[in-house]
């Protein structure tokens, strides 16, 4: 039997965004996720607008990070628990199409949503206008890293049942020069300095990562799956 | 011609091939690292700038590179086991990770002690030290993935994956001197052309790093042999080894 791969893959993105949309609470959860700990920080360390504008990058980044580490942990779980992973493996459409179907899915309603709303929380961070174009880019570029990072760390952990400690662990030392660029992009971008070398090397790790990090979720997937 | 090599992938053959071999690497590593430690410690000279508190290099170093080789190890390792499903791989891979943790703990530890004096502080946020900080992490990663999956053969195989996306970091922390303007001196030993050491220092330092790498494949071994005990412990081949 031939699949017809750019229909299945259609198909595979049509489902992923009508189960994420059929669950708002799910797709508001990280939402809500990312602003209550940015509130976080004001709170914790200073509420003087100075002191966070120097923090703001930092911030936001980190934010991001947890929020989207939070979120990827159910990218497979859902369809390993009722067999539909399973199924899909042996659709005979490649793996390595479905991980990046799947995957991208989840960036859409995730990742995409996070930048929709940042411009919001660094607004309260004191970020200035000029930066926002800057700082918008560089989140996408880097949600979308994290995405495939932490699907990598999703598939590896997919058969546990409390893996999602875990999964923080595998997952944020591989992010860990995300950070650093994205940070740093954001931070040059509020003090006006070029920051096109940072999203340049951004842009770099996600070239790097959606090649390569497909073949190693869809690797992953068939050793927790066997 | 190749059967010794098709013999390595059995492991009672291994298991038997390096035991006598650990006390001869043992004798080996100490006769060098002896050598290192009391050329380095009592008759090289006092550096120039640094006076004494250079002589920690000797330690220093030496983990500093094991860490990353044995690393490397583990996921090349890792690797033959998941590509051609040799468990030996899987095995070594294994016996490798605690050790190379160990080396990265002790680069750290013995880092933030020559900081002190050098720098002034224990812990700078600066590339080498961090991405040094993030290889143990990765460490630490990989090992409890293992443990966590319940099946064991599994467990290896995710653990090796995950040890192989995690050599991307093995580069960066080599080349990170000389990448990011760093409070880390630049690299001495290892580089092209002629180093910049005096041979009276040179020497013991190059004998500590043979020595703890001997040192290294002598407890790999080890451990090799008791992580083979422990997998094949229903096999006949280890009732019978542990009669004798």
């Amino acid at each position: 039997m031939t699949v017809n791969i750019s229909a299945a893959a259609a198909v595979i993105l049509q489902r992923e965004l009508l189960l994420g949309f059929r669950r708002p609470d799910q797709l508001l959860q990280p939402l809500v996720f990312f602003l209550i700990v940015t509130t976080l920080f004001p709170l914790a360390l200073s509420a003087q607008l100075s002191l966070l504008r120097d923090m703001a990058p930092g911030v936001l980044w980190v934010s991001a990070l947890l929020a989207s580490l939070l979120s990827i942990d159910v990218l497979f779980k859902g369809d390993a628990d009722d067999g539909t992973l399973e199924q899909l493996v042996l659709s005979g459409v490649p793996l390595g199409v479905i991980v990046i179907v799947k995957t991208l899915a989840h960036w859409l309603v995730s990742g995409a949503a996070l930048v929709v709303v940042s411009p919001l929380v660094a607004m309260a961070l004191g970020i200035p206008f000029g930066a926002f174009g800057t700082m918008m880019l560089s989140l996408a570029l880097g949600t979308l890293t994290l995405s495939w990072l932490g699907a990598i760390g999703a598939a590896l952990t997919v058969g546990l049942r409390r893996g999602s400690m875990l999964l923080s662990l595998i997952v944020l030392p591989l992010a860990s020069p995300l950070l650093i660029f994205g940070a740093s992009a954001t931070d040059r971008a509020i003090t006006g300095s070029g920051s096109a070398g940072a999203l340049y090397l951004l842009a770099a790790l996600c070239v790097l990562t959606s090649t390569l990090a497909p073949l190693a979720i869809a690797a992953a997937l068939r050793i927790t799956l066997e | 011609m190749w059967t010794w090599f098709y013999r390595l992938a059995s492991p009672p053959y291994v298991y038997g091939f390096v035991g006598p071999a650990i006390p001869w690497l043992l004798a080996a590593a100490a006769c060098l690292i002896g050598y290192g430690l009391v050329a380095g410690l009592v008759f090289a000279p006092p550096d120039y700038q640094q006076g004494d508190a250079f002589r920690i290099i000797y330690v220093h170093a030496p983990s500093a590179w094991l860490s990353l080789c044995a690393y490397t190890t583990m996921a090349v390792a890792g690797a033959i086991g998941l590509v051609w499903r040799i468990k030996i791989g899987f095995a070594v891979a294994a016996a490798a990770a605690p050790i190379g943790a160990s080396f990265t703990l002790v680069a750290l530890v013995t880092g933030a002690l020559w900081g002190r004096p050098m720098w002034g502080t224990y812990w700078a946020w600066d590339p080498r030290l961090t991405s040094e900080l993030i290889l143990l992490f990765l460490y630490f990663g990989v090992m409890s993935l293992r443990r966590a999956l319940d099946d064991a053969a599994r467990g290896d195989r995710a653990a090796a994956l995950l040890a192989i996306v995690g050599v991307v970091n093995v580069p960066i922390i080599h080349f990170s001197v000389q990448w990011w303007n760093s409070l880390h001196q630049g690299a001495t030993v290892m580089k092209f052309g002629k180093s910049q050491m005096p041979g009276s220092m040179l020497l013991p330092l190059l004998a500590m790093l043979c020595g703890f790498m001997i040192f290294f494949v002598a407890v790999l071994c080890q451990r090799l042999r008791a992580e083979l005990l422990m997998r094949e412990r229903l096999a006949v081949w280890v009732r019978e080894a542990i009669r004798t």
